[in-house]
């Protein structure tokens, strides 16, 4: 096993899933329009409703979509990080999950190369989103459209470690609904893509403390403060932590002496 | 008792077994199979082939006994070992919307094959298949039997010393399958390539193969047609497996 061999590899794996994404349309589109309708008629809706202070990194009052905007890109890279998980369920399913695994170089590698991959996918969705967002009046410095990339590879990679967890741990395709609403949804909603903490502290600070621990709420800040062109090293650590804990996680389920896979896919024949 | 004696078999399995929980799927299974031979794993649906050719694979594991692939032990060295084994799943593993060719050069990418390398032998073993001409279409446009060769074709590529499938001619018509059969056959024959072959067809067994009798997670005959049907009592294969198996051929 060379050097070459593992970067042909990768970008092996990383030219597979460009192909597939391009040949996906409708879930481009899907990706892109989900937060439109967020941030052109749901943040529109409230901006009267939910008065937010200065907080940071704002130093000034801001707008209620612009508050949101940050929110709306961990959304994307969230539910692009479960649909590659379920996507991983279907191959498995399907069986081209098993073309990977049954491919000489390290399991965690190819894990790791899939990985990156789809983050790559997320990350160019949000820039896509952030285009069309500009248009709208809601652009950031610059600088923040460079700070955010490696932000973006870093929550990409860690939602997508986390669909890569469930995809090791969930048998069945339609397990979607439940994905959408034991993960997508009180992760999102339990964190401050919409509403900043101390709003959650004077309704309910038993749900402000879960939001402060959700990952989530970290992957947001680390994309807010990215924006603002500002680093929020106590989000980034706690970002980074999530992936590696994840990600490790992730790598045991899909582990054969270990895993959950033989239990999940298995049955004799 | 093996199915060939040899020094340096291409599979090597011993002592192995296999359970999810809910008793035994494989218990003792031990063989092996010499090189540029063609073995069949012949058993009845739900005897434990798939389950074997998971574990020869390494998408599951087993605690006791041990599978050796050129060499290689799976376990220790799964890298090697895989390196060397070409698979055909039961269910096709091609990306329907990606092209053909695509798709290959996806194979040749997880095996490390530089750019120009994998195109010659993509060509090399399409026009083997008699594939080449649709090499440019998308997967989904084929029909199984192509489909099949396509898959063959790719197990193939990285140049494997042994190829495995997985009744890889289940929802093939009559012609498709006879072609598959044949092709496989050829392989072995002219290319000295080791190949293992899962069915529950016995029409799919020449006369000069090796078979493996699989029955509910246990070994229950190996050695050529002749020897099987000897230790069996049977007059025909299909008659031997009818006694080993209690008639449960499927």
């Amino acid at each position: 096993m060379t050097i070459a061999h593992y970067r042909r590899c990768f970008l092996g794996i990383l030219k597979r899933e460009a192909l597939r994404f391009l040949q996906q349309r409708e879930r481009f589109v899907a990706a892109l329009v989900r937060p439109l309708v967020w941030l052109l008629i749901f943040a529109a809706g409230f901006r009267q409703v939910l008065g937010v202070s200065i907080t940071p990194p704002y130093e000034t009052y801001i707008l209620y979509e612009v508050y949101i905007t940050p929110g709306l890109i961990g959304m994307v890279q969230l539910f692009n990080g479960m649909q590659s998980s379920l996507s991983m369920v279907y191959d498995r399913e399907m069986g081209s999950m098993k073309t990977l695994l049954v491919s000489p170089l390290p399991r965690w590698f190819l894990l790791v190369s899939k990985l990156m991959a789809g983050t790559s996918v997320s990350v160019l969705q949000v820039y896509t989103f952030l285009a069309v967002a500009w248009f709208f009046d809601i652009d950031a410095p610059w600088s923040g459209y460079l700070v955010l990339l490696p932000v973006l590879f870093l929550t990409g990679m860690m939602m997508g470690a986390l669909g890569l967890l469930l995809s090791s741990a969930i048998r069945q395709l339609e397990n979607f609904a439940g994905v959408m609403n034991f993960v997508i949804f009180p992760m999102f909603f339990l964190s401050t893509a919409l509403y900043p903490l101390w709003r959650l502290q004077e309704t309910n600070p038993f749900l402000a403390r879960l939001a402060n621990w959700n990952p989530f709420t970290h992957a947001v800040e680390s994309i807010r403060f990215a924006m603002a062109g500002k680093v929020n090293p106590e989000s980034l650590i706690i970002t980074l932590s999530a992936l590696v804990v994840f990600g490790a996680l992730a790598i045991v389920g899909y582990n054969p002496a270990r895993g959950t896979l033989a239990r999940k896919t298995g049955g004799p024949g | 008792m093996t199915v060939q004696e040899t020094d340096n078999p291409v599979l090597e399995i011993a002592g192995l077994n296999y359970d999810f929980g809910k008793g035994p799927v494989l218990r003792e299974v031990g063989f092996s199979v010499a090189p540029g031979r063609f073995a069949v794993l012949l058993g009845p649906n739900g005897a434990g082939k798939t389950t074997l050719i998971s574990l020869i694979t390494r998408l599951y594991d087993s605690r006791t006994g041990h599978i050796r692939v050129a060499g290689h032990d799976v376990k220790r060295q799964s890298g090697q070992a895989l390196a060397r084994i070409g698979v055909v799943f039961q269910q096709s593993t091609l990306d329907l919307d990606l092209t053909v060719r695509q798709n290959l050069r996806y194979h040749a990418a997880l095996h490390g094959l530089g750019a120009r390398e994998a195109e010659d032998r993509i060509d090399r073993e399409l026009s083997r298949f008699e594939m080449l001409e649709r090499a440019g279409e998308k997967v989904r446009n084929l029909n199984g039997g192509h489909r099949r060769r396509v898959e063959i074709a790719r197990a193939l590529l990285h140049k494997p010393d042994f190829l495995l499938l997985d009744e890889p001619t289940v929802g093939l018509d009559v012609p498709s399958r006879r072609a598959i059969v044949a092709h496989a056959h050829q392989l072995a024959r002219e290319g000295g390539i080791t190949v293992l072959w899962a069915t529950h067809l016995i029409d799919e067994i020449f006369d000069g193969d090796d078979v493996i009798v699989l029955h509910k997670g246990e070994i229950v005959a190996q050695g050529t047609v002749d020897s099987v049907n000897k230790a069996a009592g049977g007059a025909t294969i299909a008659e031997s497996f009818d006694r080993l198996t209690g008639g449960a051929r499927t």
